[in-house]
């Protein structure tokens, strides 16, 4: 991970839409009186989704004085957490990549390659065209899917080079894909149909298994 | 009350206390970078692990409780290892990661000699490192004239951090990114807006915040410390003053948890340049209308020459903001030989009289003893500026308590703990006294109520009318009883309650400072470090000029007799408390320049009213032997509070201007600080900063 720094060009000024703001009134209100700052993650949010996906500095100014916040408070959650983009995106596509063990098991590596090819050399750098960027994230729990995408709040599972290539050239079009395991199954159930459980489960006599036999657990388990 | 074995020594301790000082309780040493006592425990350096026996690793010793130990099976104490194997083990593989990303600079780094990470490295670091890596390298950041930052030696105790935000209350520093990223800034590297921000120097244990304006210029092991008492504000706070050899090279608190805990204000910190430049390095005589070079024999000449002839009611003597005892006394004896009854102590005209006893002119709740209060009144009073390391006490005191507290004056700034504010000046003051309001009903509830009286308040022509009616205020709202006095006067001048205790007001039918500055009011003014009082239009008077920087008083003199500084002379300061403190001499005067004791004793033998003590000592026993208590030095005193009685007896109508307070004076407020590069630059800054409202959070 790089030093996340803001951006350095920034837009003049930020402010909430009225329908931001209105919602944002009503998250701060969930919190005790006082505690208005632990509406902070929600409220950068939802000025990240308000400004093409990314945070400029004068949001974060805008959210501390809502809620009444250090400016330097503020700027410290958005340089903390990842998911808080400080720099433009790609205006159609921002595509998270998982590249955790399960996923770069399973090809990880192949669509970051259709990434640097198509999209951008680096990670977080936005296309010629200004439609699409990309990174490289951490697990983003469906590895029973890997490998995977996310673009803003949508994921796409089951991917290989070749239809996540399909994939971009929707989103190249204007499209919204229909999120999800990108080959014929339904969310994490067994690709290529159920191979357990087929039939109507009967009483059956209890199998050998070498968890049975140990009948205490190891000293070792235990204090893990 | 929890026992447990250190180390095989069994201690009992507060159970609320952390293991780490419980361990420090049963003498054992335990090293820590983010741990600080008056700070809140952040438990991310890891340094400080102990082996606690049963627990299965190690435990980090200031962040756990001792309550949260679990006794031995048979119910013995729980036991603790500060020395075992294991613990060594793992401290030394923090200091390891520790210093994996920092830089080997030691030679260049100005924390060298007394950083933290150099000490505990010698215990707990390995000769060679095992990382081959590329280490992290990190951009300096721009946080304020007075912090110089390397950040590349961070190692991320987040002291200054908790310090800025818990005790300086402005939170301007964060901690930006994470893990190895992480990055100590101020918002897009603004300066920091504490008047107390230098002490982060002190509590960085590396070198990654270093003093500015001491950057490269010596080793801490060639300087010479000697122990002194700062002489910027009325607090007199404790500190240590480095020098090598003549020069004064920088400033630094001494830990006195009854004045300053260990905190020193930016002011007092960084007004050492000002002891190098204008000074005043030999005499002075106005030949012609122009002041020219003399010698000593030349400029008493021309004094008593010009005194020979003079109507002892025609001399006056005005002492000076940063004087100590020692030469207001010698002063005042000597103006006493000379016959004259015009002598002052109080240039800013304040209203203080001794004769009322000294719980009149004294902070009375005592400054520790301000923690008991459970209400605040500040009248005129802008402690942030006022005092600015008693405003972190009372910041405390809020964030323990949330004690009510109010204020009086002109203006309602932030002074970093939210108050009530009640009103512009006097007239709200006579409300209160006269029970009216909502605070007056907090005043009266509360047990311990302080009314703090600040000079925006007093130093003005009706001040004797506020102070009355304040003292009224105290005892009406039971703030003046048995075993509290609330009522307490927060002075700005180090000289004051000094100059009060040795009777440097005016005697019967005596001028007070601002009548002996009228033109033609007098023939011989004598000013003793005299320079926040303006000697203009005074071509008619003979103004002899006792003091150190080539600064108002001089300008105006017609004999200039240079002085030592606060740095440069043994003295004994009097706090706004009462408190008598004792500095000493740590460098020497330059050039020709005197003490300034040694200056009037030499004087009077040429007026033929010769003083009787020829040395420090003998000076300082005629002076205890006429006021004993001033013998009496770190002590809190007690007065008796028949003062403030006295004063509330007194009926005077203040007028109904506003307790205005002089925001621009701060860091410019008397000679040293004007002859300061780095004070007029903090002065520039906060006059922008004023300027600029409503930009910045």
């Amino acid at each position: 991970m790089a030093v996340r720094r803001l951006h350095p060009e920034q837009p003049e000024s930020f402010a909430f839409s009225a329908q931001n703001l209105a919602w944002a009134k009503r998250e701060m209100k969930k919190y005790p009186k006082g505690r208005q700052a632990s509406a902070v993650i929600p409220l950068l949010w939802k000025a990240q989704e308000q400004y093409d996906n990314w945070l400029p500095e004068p949001a974060i100014r805008a959210v501390a004085d809502l809620l009444d916040m250090p400016y330097i408070r503020v700027l410290e959650v958005a340089t903390f957490y990842t998911m808080f983009q400080l720099a433009p995106v790609g205006r159609k596509a921002h595509v998270q990549v998982c590249g955790t063990t399960p996923c770069m098991l399973r090809g990880a590596e192949d669509i970051k390659q259709v990434c640097r090819r198509r999209i951008a050399q680096t990670a977080h750098e936005v296309s010629a065209d200004g439609d699409f960027s990309w990174e490289e994230v951490e697990c983003l729990g469906a590895c029973v899917n890997a490998p995977m995408v996310q673009v803003f709040s949508d994921t796409y599972e089951d991917l290989t080079a070749d239809s996540f290539e399909a994939l971009l050239d929707a989103f190249a079009r204007g499209e919204r894909p229909v999120p999800g395991p990108q080959i014929a199954r339904t969310h994490a159930a067994p690709a290529g149909g159920q191979t357990s459980l087929t039939d109507v489960p009967t009483a059956t006599k209890p199998g050998k298994s070498r968890a049975g036999t140990r009948k205490t657990p190891s000293k070792a388990s235990s204090k893990a | 009350m929890a026992k447990l074995v250190v180390d095989g020594i069994e201690v009992e301790v507060a159970a609320d206390m952390t293991l780490l000082q419980a361990c420090e309780e049963a003498g054992a040493e335990i090293p820590r970078f983010c741990y600080h006592d008056r700070l809140s425990i952040a438990g991310n350096c890891r340094m400080c692990l102990v082996e606690v026996k049963g627990a299965p690793k190690p435990v980090a010793s200031c962040a756990q409780s001792v309550r949260d130990l679990r006794p031995g099976p048979n119910g013995e104490p729980p036991e603790v290892l500060t020395k075992s194997g294991l613990v060594k083990k793992a401290r030394e593989g923090v200091m390891e990661f520790l210093l994996i990303n920092h830089p080997l600079d030691c030679p260049i780094c100005d924390q060298g000699g007394e950083c933290d990470l150099q000490d505990q490295a010698m215990a707990y670091g390995v000769d060679a490192s095992r990382f081959a890596e590329n280490k992290r390298a990190v951009e300096d950041k721009y946080i304020g004239p007075l912090v110089k930052t390397i950040m590349t030696r961070c190692i991320h105790c987040t002291r200054c951090v908790r310090f800025v935000t818990e005790v300086g209350g402005v939170s301007d520093l964060g901690a930006t990114g994470r893990g190895e990223d992480m990055e100590i800034t101020t918002y897009l590297e603004s300066a920091m807006r504490s008047e107390m921000q230098g002490n982060v120097i002190d509590l960085c244990p590396v070198g990654a915040l270093t003093s500015r304006p001491y950057a490269f210029s010596a080793r801490p092991w060639e300087l010479t410390k000697t122990e002194s008492i700062d002489v910027m504000d009325a607090l007199g706070s404790n500190i240590r003053v480095d020098a090598r050899g003549r020069e004064v090279m920088r400033i630094m608190p001494r830990v006195n948890d009854a004045v300053n805990e260990e905190w020193i204000s930016d002011k007092t910190r960084f007004i050492w340049d000002g002891l190098k430049t204008q000074r005043l390095d030999k005499p002075y005589v106005r030949l012609g209308g122009r002041l020219q070079p003399a010698d000593w024999p030349m400029a008493f000449a021309t004094i008593a020459r010009q005194m020979a002839s003079v109507d002892p009611k025609r001399i006056g003597a005005i002492a000076g903001d940063l004087a100590a005892c020692e030469e207001m006394f010698a002063l005042k004896d000597l103006m006493t030989r000379l016959g004259s009854p015009n002598i002052d102590c109080r240039q800013d005209g304040a209203p203080f009289n001794p004769t009322y006893g000294r719980a009149s002119y004294l902070f009375n709740a005592g400054i520790a003893g301000l923690e008991d209060a459970d209400a605040i009144l500040l009248v005129g009073a802008y402690p942030r500026w006022d005092a600015t390391v008693l405003n972190a006490r009372i910041r405390k005191l809020w964030l323990a308590t949330g004690l009510p507290i109010g204020l009086i004056g002109a203006d309602n700034p932030d002074l970093t703990y939210d108050y009530a504010y009640l009103g512009a000046g006097a007239e709200t003051l006579g409300e209160l006294a006269e029970s009216r309001g909502a605070f007056a009903r907090t005043l009266k509830r509360a047990k311990r109520p302080a009314i703090i009286i600040g000079p925006a308040a007093c130093a003005r022509p009706d001040g004797a009318g506020v102070l009355a009616l304040a003292a009224r205020l105290a005892e009406g709202c039971g703030a003046v009883n048995d075993d509290w006095n609330g009522f307490s006067v927060l002075h700005t001048a180090a000289s004051r309650v000094g100059g009060l205790d040795l009777g440097l007001v005016p005697g019967r039918g005596g001028l007070d400072a601002a009548a002996m500055v009228k033109p033609g009011a007098l023939d011989v003014l004598f000013l003793l470090g005299a320079d926040e009082i303006a000697p203009e239009g005074l071509e008619e008077t003979f103004i002899v000029y006792i003091g150190t920087h080539g600064d108002r008083g001089a300008h105006a003199a017609d004999v200039i007799l240079p002085g030592a500084t606060y740095t440069e002379k043994p003295g004994t300061y009097v706090n706004t408390e009462g408190r008598v403190q004792i500095a000493s001499r740590a460098s020497f005067p330059p050039g020709d320049a005197r003490e300034d004791w040694a200056i009037l004793r030499a004087l009077s033998a040429d007026l033929d009213q010769q003083l009787p003590y020829d040395s420090p000592l003998a000076l300082r026993a005629a002076m205890l032997a006429a006021h004993p208590h001033l013998g009496d030095s770190d002590v809190t005193p007690v007065e008796d509070a028949s003062g403030v009685a006295t004063l509330a007896k007194r009926r005077m109508k203040p007028k109904a201007a506003a307790f205005a307070r002089d925001a621009g004076s701060y860091y410019l407020g008397n000679p040293i600080c004007r002859a300061s590069k780095v004070m007029g630059e903090l002065a520039a800054m906060s006059a922008d900063g004023a300027e600029a409202t409503g930009t910045d959070g």
